[in-house]
C-alpha cells in the first residue's frame, strides 16, 4: 500500500511502531500518531458515512472542531462511539471503525440516500409528524411511529455497547490563583508571566503536547517551553479539556487519563472530572479555521488549510500530491510554501484581487478566483474554478485534495458559557470575545491575534490585567488590536453556483446544507435559534465549531442584514464531549449515594435480617427462617406480636433534642394539636402542617423535663424536619428562645410491642417497678436504666396497636440492648419483627406513613380531624380551611376489602365505580397487605366521600398496569381493635 | 458554582448550602386571616437582579442565612444571619 508519510518531515517517534486495526484490517502508524494521522498516513481517505446522506466523508481538521471523522474506538463493553480520530492518540493494539455505514464505509448501502436528499431536507422529522403531502396522508403519529424505526436506524451515528461501562471516573478538586486554559504562545507567556510574579498557575491544555498551534509548525520544539514552565512550579494537565466555565472562576475539566494507552493499569481511573477554583482565569483557547461551502465540498480530500500544515509537520504525513488552496485570507501562505517544499503540486485561489503576498514562487496564485464544484464521489477528481465576481464555469483543475481556509473563528465559547455574547468584528470577518466583569481575560487568537508576537504580548498583558483585577498591581497594559495579516481578508462563506443541484455543505456532521437554511428562511424560521433547530445547524457533537458562521452568513444575506443583526447561538458547556461516565464518576452502584445504618446493623443481619432501604437507611426487612419467603416470614412476625412480643429496630426515625424555655410554646406552634398542658413525663402524637395548610410531618414528642423536649419524626422527612424547625426559629420566631439538635445519631432505638411487651422489658430493667400500668400508663415517659446500669428512655407509644414501648439508649449500647431484649424475648417465644411485618401491623389498624401522608393530604383527608385544635392557632391553621381543601368531593381516608375475601390487591390500584371504570376513578390504594388477624389481604387508602358515602356499596379497584381487577369493599380503616383497648393493656 | 460566604464558616461552595427563598417576606401570625397568608405563600415576585433571599448552610453551621444575589449574574453582595440576635454577633465580631 502507498504511504503518505515522508521522510525528515514530523515530530513522531518513527523508532517505536504501533500496530492498529481499522475496519477488521491491520495497519501501522507510530507513537505521536493521532489516529486521523495513522490513516492518512496509510492513505485511508474514507473515514465515516455521514449523518443523513450517508456520503462518503474523510478527514476535515486535526483537531477537536472534527466533524468528519467520527469513529468508534475499542469494542464489546469498551466501545467508544463517535469519538474523532483527529484526537484520539494511537496507541498498540488501537480497534477502530467508521460509522453510520453497512456493510462499510468504503460501500454503504444506505448511500442512496444520497439520491433522495429531496425527502430529507431541513424540517423533514416535522413534516413527517404532519403527514405527507399534498393531502396530508398519514395526518398523525401512527405514520411517525411507524416509518420511527426505519430512521433511527439510517440515522446518527455510533452505537454505544449497551453493556455496563468496566472502566472507573474520578471525581477531583483543586484549586490556584490563575488558571490559564491553552498553551499556545498566549498561554504560555501569560502563565510565565504569573508564576514570575509569584502566582500558583494551573496551565491547561486539551492536547498531549504543550504549545498549541505552533505543534503545526515545522521548527518547533516544545521541551524548552517545558522546561521553563515546570521549573517555574507551573502545574500543567495536558490531555485536559476546560469544558465548562461557571460562576465564581471555577472551571470544569476532564482529564483524560488512559485512553491513549493500550493496557492501562486497572488502578487508575479513565478519566478524571476536575472542578477547579480558581481567583483568575486566562483562556488562550485559540481560533479554529473555517471551510467554505460550494458544491460537494466535502468529498474525501478536502480539509482545512492548518490541518494539512499538522500533518506535514507534527505527523510527516503529506496529504495530497496535487493539492488547491481555497483561501479569502493571509494565513495559508506559510502552508503552501512548505507543501511545495515537501514535494506536492501546490496551487492557491485566492479570493482576493488586490494583495501583496511574499511567496516561494514555487506555486501559482490564481488571484480573485474561488472554488465551485468538487468533482469525484469516492475521492476528488478534480476542482472547478471560477473567477471570484461572477461563478461560471471557466477551467478545471486536476488535483487529488482541496484545501480551505474560510478565515479563522476565535473559540469564544467558553467565554459564552459566562453569558458573554461575542461582537461581531468587521475588520476580520469573526466573533471577538467581550469584555466581562468577572475574572476572566482572553488571550491570543482567542482575541482575534494572527501572529505569534501578538499572541505573547496578550498573554503578558493579560496576566497584568488579572493581577491588576486581584489587587496586587497597578500596572498599565495593553493588548495588541485583533488582526496582524498584510492584507484584509474578504469575507467569503459561500461559492453559489446556481446551474447545479449538487449539495454544498455548511454543517458537514449534521448534513446541514446551504439549500437547508435558504429552505429554513423560506419557511419563516429566521431568527438563529430556530435556524439552529430547524435545521440542525451546529448542533451535532462538533457544535459547529466550523459552519456556524457560515450558516449565520447565509441566514443573514437571505435577510439583507448583517451578521451581527442577526446574531450568534449561546454555545453552552460543554466545548466537547463529556462522557456520562466521568459526571457520575465514583457515584455509581452502591455509591450512587450516602448509605445510612442503625449501631445495631451488623446485630441485624447476624440474626438473619434481609434488610431494604428506606430513603438512605438500611433497616430490617423481614427475619426469615429456614426456606421461609418473604410474605411466609411477615406473616409469622406480625401474628407473633399480636400473639406475644417482637422487637424492631425503630432506630432510624428522626430524634431532635428541644430545649429551652419557650419549647412549650414553640411545639404548641408547630403541631396541630394542643401541647401546652403536655405533663411532664409524658408523650403526645403530633401532626405538623407546612404553611399552605397540607400534612407535612407526624411523630412524638416527649416531654422530659418542664422546658426539654424529645421529638422524633418519620424516618424519611427527618432532615427536612430539622431544617424547617431551624428555619422558624431563626427566620420567624426569633423571640422564642428555644434550641433544637438533631440526636438522630446518638440515640439507637427498639420498639417491644405485643401483649408479652411489659414482661419482656421489666426482665431487662433494673427497676421492674417503673412500667407497670399505674407508673408508666399509655404514652407514658420515663428515663431508667436497663440492667448492666444502661441508661435508657421508655415511651409507652404503639405503632401495631398492641401494648408496646419504644426503647432508646445511647447508640454505643444498641447491640447491648438487642442483646438483652432478644435473650428475655425468646422466653416468651418472641420474635425480631422487620419493616413488612411492621407495616402490616399499622395496616391493620390504619395509621398512616408516608404512602398516605404524600404531600397532598389534610388532616381531614387522613381522618385525623380530631388532631386539628380549634383552641389555638398553629402553622397551617388559617390555610388548611382554605376552600380547595374543604371541598366534600375530597378523598378521604379508608380501609379496603376485596369483596371476595380471596382475591388479592396491590397498592396503585385506582378505586373506580362499578359502571365507570376510567381515568383516575375516584379513589387509589396506598398500602396492602395480608392481614394475619383477620385472614385475608387489606389495604388502606382514599376515597371520595369516604366510608359514610361507599361504606355499603360495592366498588372496583382498576389496576391496568398488572392487568388486575377486583370488587372492593369500603370499611373503616381502624380494621382491628378500633377502640384501642389492646394497646391500653 | 455560587459560593456563599458563611459569617460563621467562611466562603464554601452552594452545594453546602440548601436554597430557602424570598427572604423579604413577612409573614403574618398564624391567626391571621386565610387572605394575608395567601399572600404571603403564593405570590413571589420574579426579580431580575438582585433579590434577598434566604439559604440554610445545611452541610455546615446549620444557620439560616441571607443572601443578597444577582439572579442575573450570581453576583453576591451581601451575606448575614437571619436571625437578628447572630447578625448582632456577627457584626461586633468584625
Amino acid at each position: 500500500m502507498k504511504t503518505r508519510r515522508i521522510d525528515n518531515y514530523g515530530k513522531i517517534n518513527r523508532d517505536k511502531i504501533l500496530s492498529f486495526r481499522w475496519d477488521k484490517k491491520n495497519y501501522k502508524g507510530f507513537e505521536g500518531d493521532t489516529l486521523a494521522s495513522a490513516l492518512l498516513a496509510n492513505n485511508i481517505g474514507i473515514v465515516g458515512r455521514s449523518f443523513k446522506y450517508h456520503r462518503p466523508r474523510g478527514i476535515f481538521s486535526s483537531g477537536v472542531e472534527e466533524s468528519g471523522a467520527l469513529v468508534t474506538i475499542g469494542s464489546k463493553d469498551r466501545r467508544d462511539p463517535n469519538v474523532r480520530a483527529t484526537t484520539q492518540e494511537l496507541y498498540n493494539g488501537l480497534e477502530a471503525s467508521g460509522q453510520n455505514a453497512f456493510p462499510n464505509v468504503n460501500f454503504d448501502l444506505a448511500g442512496i440516500n444520497n439520491y433522495l436528499g429531496r425527502f430529507f431536507a431541513a424540517g423533514f422529522y416535522y413534516k413527517t409528524f404532519m403527514g405527507i403531502p399534498p393531502l396530508e396522508w398519514g395526518k398523525g403519529t401512527a405514520i411517525w411511529m411507524f416509518f420511527e424505526k426505519f430512521i433511527r436506524k439510517a440515522a446518527g451515528m455510533g452505537s454505544a455497547s449497551g453493556l455496563p461501562d468496566p472502566d472507573t471516573y474520578e471525581h477531583a478538586h483543586d484549586f490556584c490563583d490563575l488558571i490559564v486554559v491553552g498553551s499556545g504562545p498566549a498561554g504560555v507567556a501569560a502563565a510565565i508571566e504569573a508564576a514570575e510574579k509569584k502566582l500558583d498557575v494551573i496551565l491547561v491544555e486539551q492536547d498531549s503536547l504543550i504549545g498549541g498551534n505552533q505543534l503545526a509548525e515545522n521548527d518547533f520544539d516544545n521541551s524548552q517551553i517545558k522546561n521553563q514552565l515546570e521549573n517555574l512550579g507551573i502545574k500543567i494537565m495536558t490531555r485536559t479539556t476546560a469544558f465548562g466555565l461557571y460562576d465564581n472562576c471555577v472551571v470544569g475539566l476532564l482529564e483524560r487519563v488512559t485512553d491513549h494507552i493500550s493496557a492501562p493499569n486497572v488502578n487508575i481511573p479513565r478519566q478524571r472530572f476536575w472542578t477547579i477554583r480558581a481567583k483568575h482565569i486566562i483562556v488562550g483557547a485559540g481560533a479554529i479555521e473555517r471551510h467554505i461551502a460550494f458544491n460537494n465540498n466535502d468529498i474525501p480530500g478536502v480539509m482545512t488549510v492548518n490541518a494539512s500544515k499538522h500533518y506535514l509537520n507534527r505527523y510527516g504525513v503529506l496529504t495530497g500530491k496535487r493539492i488547491v488552496i481555497a483561501t479569502n485570507n493571509d494565513s495559508v501562505y506559510e502552508t503552501a510554501n512548505q507543501l511545495s517544499e515537501a514535494g506536492a503540486n501546490v496551487t492557491v485561489l485566492d479570493s482576493r484581487t488586490n494583495l501583496e503576498i511574499e511567496t516561494n514562487k514555487s506555486f501559482e496564485i490564481r488571484k480573485g478566483y474561488v472554488p465551485y464544484n468538487i468533482n469525484g464521489s469516492k475521492k476528488i477528481d478534480s476542482l472547478d474554478i471560477s473567477k471570484s465576481e461572477t461563478i461560471n464555469k471557466s477551467e478545471t483543475i486536476n488535483c487529488d485534495q482541496v484545501l480551505l481556509s474560510g478565515g479563522w473563528s476565535p473559540a469564544v465559547h467558553l467565554l459564552s458559557h459566562r453569558g458573554v455574547k461575542p461582537k461581531w468584528d468587521y475588520n476580520n470577518a469573526c466573533f471577538l470575545p467581550n469584555d466581562t466583569k468577572e475574572n476572566i481575560t482572553i488571550v491570543g487568537s482567542s482575541r482575534g491575534l494572527w501572529n505569534k508576537n501578538d499572541c505573547i504580548a496578550s498573554g503578558i498583558a493579560g496576566t497584568t490585567d488579572a493581577l491588576n483585577r486581584l489587587g496586587l498591581s497597578k500596572t498599565n497594559y495593553f493588548f495588541p488590536k485583533p488582526g496582524g495579516w498584510k492584507n484584509p481578508i474578504q469575507p467569503l462563506y459561500e461559492v453559489k453556483y446556481k446551474k447545479s443541484r449538487s449539495k454544498s455543505f455548511v454543517d458537514y456532521q449534521h448534513d446541514v446544507t446551504t439549500d437547508d437554511v435558504r429552505l429554513a428562511h423560506r419557511e419563516g424560521f429566521i431568527s438563529v435559534e430556530h435556524l439552529k433547530r430547524y435545521t440542525t445547524l451546529g448542533m451535532a457533537n462538533d457544535q459547529g465549531k466550523m459552519g456556524n458562521i457560515i450558516g449565520l452568513s447565509l441566514m443573514a444575506e437571505l435577510l439583507n442584514k448583517e451578521i451581527p443583526e442577526v446574531g450568534t447561538t449561546v454555545f453552552r458547556p460543554p466545548y466537547t464531549p463529556v462522557s456520562i461516565g466521568a459526571l457520575s464518576g465514583r457515584n455509581v452502584g452502591k455509591h450512587f449515594r450516602p448509605l445510612r445504618v442503625t449501631p445495631m446493623h451488623q446485630w441485624n443481619i447476624d440474626h438473619g435480617a434481609k434488610m431494604i432501604e428506606v430513603g438512605l437507611y438500611q433497616r430490617p426487612w423481614y427475619y426469615p427462617k429456614e426456606n421461609e419467603t418473604l410474605s411466609d416470614s411477615y406473616i409469622r412476625e406480625a401474628s407473633t406480636v399480636r400473639k406475644t412480643v417482637g422487637i424492631c429496630d425503630v432506630t432510624s426515625l428522626g430524634k431532635i433534642a428541644i430545649q429551652g424555655p419557650g419549647s412549650t410554646e414553640f411545639l404548641n406552634r408547630i403541631y396541630s394539636n394542643g401541647f401546652s398542658k403536655l405533663q411532664v413525663g409524658k408523650a403526645r402524637y403530633g401532626i405538623m402542617l407546612r404553611d399552605d395548610g397540607i400534612v407535612m410531618d407526624d411523630g412524638t414528642s416527649w416531654r422530659l423535663a418542664e422546658n426539654e423536649y424529645f421529638m422524633t419524626t418519620s424516618t424519611g422527612e427527618a432532615a427536612k424536619v430539622m431544617s424547617w424547625l431551624e428555619e422558624l426559629l431563626q427566620t420567624r420566631w426569633t423571640d422564642l428562645n428555644v434550641n433544637v439538635t438533631s440526636v438522630s445519631e446518638q440515640w439507637a432505638g427498639v420498639s417491644v410491642a405485643g401483649p408479652k411487651s411489659r414482661e419482656v422489658l421489666n426482665n431487662c430493667l433494673d427497676d421492674s417497678l417503673v412500667i407497670t400500668n399505674n407508673n408508666l400508663p399509655f404514652m407514658g415517659v420515663t428515663s431508667t436504666f436497663l440492667k448492666g446500669n444502661i441508661p435508657c428512655r421508655i415511651a409507652r407509644i404503639s405503632f401495631s396497636g398492641e401494648l408496646a414501648f419504644e426503647v432508646y439508649v445511647k447508640s454505643d449500647f444498641a447491640n447491648t440492648m438487642m442483646d438483652l431484649l432478644w435473650e428475655n424475648a425468646k422466653k416468651y417465644n418472641g420474635c425480631l419483627y422487620g419493616l413488612e411485618a411492621l407495616g402490616a401491623l399499622r395496616v391493620e389498624k390504619g395509621h398512616v406513613t408516608a404512602a398516605e401522608l404524600d404531600g397532598r393530604v389534610t388532616i381531614d383527608d387522613a381522618g385525623l380531624s380530631k388532631m386539628a385544635s380549634t383552641k389555638k392557632s398553629y402553622i397551617g391553621s388559617a390555610m388548611r380551611k382554605r376552600g380547595v381543601l374543604k371541598n366534600n368531593d375530597r378523598e378521604i381516608l379508608v380501609g379496603f376489602f376485596p369483596t371476595n375475601l380471596k382475591e388479592t390487591f396491590n397498592a396503585g390500584t385506582i378505586v373506580c365505580e362499578k359502571n365507570n371504570i376510567k381515568g383516575q376513578g375516584i379513589g387509589r390504594i396506598t398500602s396492602v397487605t395480608y392481614s394475619p388477624e383477620l385472614g385475608h389481604w387489606i389495604g388502606l387508602g382514599f376515597v371520595k366521600g369516604g366510608l359514610d358515602k361507599w361504606k355499603d356499596t360495592n366498588l372496583v379497584g382498576a389496576d391496568p398496569v398488572r392487568n388486575k381487577q377486583m370488587n372492593l369493599k369500603v370499611v373503616s380503616p381502624h380494621m382491628i381493635d378500633p377502640k384501642g383497648e389492646r394497646m391500653y393493656a | 458554582m455560587i459560593r456563599i460566604n458563611c459569617p460563621y464558616c467562611g466562603e464554601r461552595d452552594h452545594s453546602e448550602f440548601s436554597y430557602g427563598g424570598d427572604a423579604t417576606i413577612n409573614y403574618p401570625s398564624l391567626d391571621a386571616s386565610e387572605k394575608d397568608w395567601t399572600e404571603a405563600i403564593f405570590f413571589r415576585k420574579n426579580i431580575k437582579g438582585f433579590q434577598f433571599e434566604t439559604w440554610h448552610h445545611s452541610n455546615g453551621c446549620r444557620m439560616w442565612l441571607v443572601v443578597e444575589r444577582s439572579t442575573v449574574t450570581h453576583e453576591i453582595k451581601s451575606v448575614k444571619p437571619c436571625h437578628p440576635d447572630l447578625q448582632k454577633v456577627v457584626e461586633n465580631n468584625k
